[in-house]
């Protein structure tokens, strides 16, 4: 029973980390995408396409992280090359987003998939409670593998130093040689990638169907687990878990019945965000690791 | 490389061009998308376009559809003017309709005339005071108001959700979430046009919305109040030496656009639906954002810019119907109008200018490029 409930924890915390780790790296090189939402729609309707045409889920990982990938390719294009404001920017790729893949979608809704199989490692799945860490799917595997490479590439390699210094001051990193704007595009691109795949990983493991507004607010809540993890990228793999743990106290809530109405259980995510967000930033922004250049955008002028 | 070189003054015919040549594109990129994916690109236009006017009555919906859309796009106009980032509009828009419900389902056997004012008034103070709960938390803890309104959203949305199924539903209604239908007092009445008659669903709240648009415009450009708001969202230094108070303009502007928002809503339920239920807004606080940028955070236009955004969702309607396609996709031409004026933007205030790399190096002198960066500045 307490595996199984871990079990359901985790598989719903995985795309909120896939798709946090990516927004993590793009604002610690000084960019806010907005678009994760949108990024993720556009992820899960080509995968769940690509799987359906091909037969093959693996087909629909890569798919899913490409199409992420692609529309990151124009939020970065109008905040890079033509320097727009990153907040509306974002907002526009996340409506883009939702509408394209509503239309995209439109003749794959009630079509099924086979999902990804869940891959059980030998001798550690069998194991009793942590048993269900080892009882996960190949995309599962593969984000806590990525947010173990994305914390080591960003604090302990040269290149992760210049990203970050590339957020912190972007003057200086320019005047130090370092280009500004390519650093950025590489990282909004993999930030599009880790989208895409996390909302890959909705209709390959979560619901084998294609739906029009699936991702259901997951964007969004990546975009406030970045904070809530202060930009560490470990803080970002427990705050997902937590929220993973708040969504499925809701459904047991309901299934039990609970005197409290399941609407409050389902606020809980978007209430704690904001405590969250209340906590840290009273803190100060300079111990939490903020970006300082956050949002802000980078021109070479004359 | 390009560079980008900002102009030393932005001619006026540039300034009126850019929404034009904006929503060209979005025809155009628009229709090839529609194209690329085997929809017949001139029948999806079409659809979306051409063929909600196709009937006198469907002008009348086309302007209630402006309606929330403009009075929700000048609140905004204010709150982006000021730099503050609201885009919790449709939960403002939720809890002021929630406000309004409550003293119509209160008062059932109101018959006074100005019962609809005072429901008006409830429900400006309901959205007023959630927009001003992100304003509280960034003036005292600095957190950011773009994720603390978008998450009140949520909260507002699961509220309403949450109330018309439970304590305030109509026990007659048959196990449906939904409350009982406000007294006649309580509704805003169709609008009956001399000659014509009634014209879609048009009714008395439209014109409260021009009134509402061009009362923000003089405030805005003519008053005190309006000219420290633009300051303290173009240049906040200058706005403190002047002895303007950063954190009174932000709960001004997020109170200010969270009132209009919940009087959106107000006028939705009181004039469209007549009773609460759990869904009352087809996102026109978000689509409201777009508004406000496609008319160039001027309250003026934000009547036409509303309309223009009305007439694609009304779009997305026949569309939906015709084609058989998701509302959503009306997203695909939203978000690419607000691409390309954000573009436009840029290449109003700048031009591109081809330079050697090495020359592009070497002229990037700080003080000139801080100018610039400070346009794109958002506050996490």
């Amino acid at each position: 029973m307490f595996d199984e409930l871990l079990l359901t924890v985790l598989l719903t915390s995985i795309p909120l980390i896939l798709a946090a780790t990516g927004e993590l790296v793009v604002e610690r090189s000084g960019v806010l995408n907005l678009g994760v939402e949108g990024m993720m729609l556009m992820g899960a309707v080509a995968a769940f396409g690509a799987a359906s045409l091909s037969g093959s889920p693996y087909i629909g990982i890569i798919s899913g992280g490409m199409a992420g990938m692609f529309v990151a390719a124009i939020f970065a294009l109008f905040v890079l090359g033509l320097a727009t404001n990153q907040v509306a920017t974002g907002l526009a790729l996340t409506i883009f987003g939702t509408g394209l893949s509503g239309l995209i979608g439109a003749p794959l809704v009630g079509q099924a998939i086979e999902g990804l199989p869940a891959l059980h490692l030998p001798i550690l799945s069998g194991l009793p409670i942590i048993g269900a860490f080892f009882q996960l799917d190949i995309l599962a595997y593969g984000a806590i593998v990525i947010v173990g490479l994305t914390s080591v590439f960003l604090m302990r390699s040269r290149a992760g130093l210049v990203l970050r210094s590339v957020g912190i001051n972007h003057d200086s990193a320019h005047a130090l040689g370092y280009n500004v704007l390519r650093v950025r595009l590489y990282a909004i691109l993999f930030g599009g990638f880790m989208a895409g795949l996390a909302g890959a990983y909705l209709p390959l493991v979560l619901t084998p169907h294609w739906a029009e507004g699936m991702t259901a607010g997951r964007g969004w809540i990546a975009l406030a687990l970045v904070v809530f993890a202060s930009w560490q990228p470990w803080r970002v793999t427990i705050g997902a878990v937590l929220f993973g743990g708040v969504t499925i106290m809701q459904l047991a809530g309901q299934a039990k019945g609970w005197p409290i109405p399941a609407q409050f259980l389902s606020m809980l995510p978007y209430l704690a965000t904001i405590i969250v967000l209340v906590t840290i930033a009273s803190r100060g922004h300079i111990a939490l690791g903020a970006p300082a250049h956050l949002g802000k955008s980078f021109f070479i002028t004359r | 490389m390009f560079v980008l070189e900002p102009r030393a003054s932005v001619p006026l015919s540039l300034t009126l061009l850019v929404p034009v040549i904006a929503i060209a594109l979005t025809l155009i990129i628009g229709g090839l998308i529609f194209g690329f994916l085997g929809y017949n690109p001139t029948e999806a236009l079409y659809e979306f376009f051409v063929a909600p006017l196709s009937r006198p009555d469907q002008i009348g919906n086309l302007l209630v559809k402006a309606c929330p859309l403009i009075i929700i796009g000048t609140g905004l106009v204010f709150c982006y003017r000021a730099n503050v980032w609201n885009i919790g509009a449709e939960g403002q828009l939720i809890l002021g309709a929630m406000g309004a419900g409550w003293l119509a389902l209160s008062f059932p056997e109101v018959q006074s005339p100005f019962f609809i004012a005072a429901m008006a008034g409830t429900a400006m103070l309901a959205g007023g005071l959630w927009g001003a709960i992100p304003a509280l938390l960034k003036v005292r803890f600095r957190t950011n108001e773009i994720l603390v309104s978008l998450m009140l959203t949520y909260v507002a949305a699961l509220f309403l959700d949450w109330i018309v199924r439970g304590p305030w539903r109509d026990p007659m209604s048959f196990g449906f979430p939904l409350t009982k239908t406000y007294p006649d007092a309580g509704l805003i009445p169709a609008l009956i046009l001399p000659g014509i008659g009634r014209l879609g669903q048009l009714h008395w709240g439209v014109i409260f919305a021009f009134f509402i648009a061009i009362g923000g415009w003089f405030f805005l450009s003519r008053m005190l109040a309006g000219f420290q708001i633009k300051l303290m969202g173009d240049a906040p230094r200058a706005g403190r030496f002047a002895g303007f108070s950063q954190a009174k303009t932000t709960f001004a502007v997020l109170m200010i656009s969270g009132a209009l928002a919940g009087l959106a809503g107000m006028i939705e339920v009181s004039a469209n639906i007549g009773q609460l239920q759990p869904h009352i807004s087809f996102g026109y606080g978000f689509t409201a954002i777009i508004v406000a940028f496609l008319a160039r955070l001027n309250p003026l236009a934000v009547i036409v810019a509303g309309l223009v955004i009305a007439l694609a969702e009304l779009g997305g309607d026949t569309a939906q119907i015709s084609m058989g396609i998701p509302k959503v996709v009306t997203g695909i031409f939203k978000g690419i109008l607000l691409f390309m004026l954000l573009a436009g933007e840029t290449l109003t205030r700048y031009r591109l200018v081809r330079v050697s790399s090495r020359s592009a190096q070497s002229l990037a002198t700080p003080s000139k490029r801080e100018k610039a960066s400070k346009r794109g500045k958002a506050n996490v």
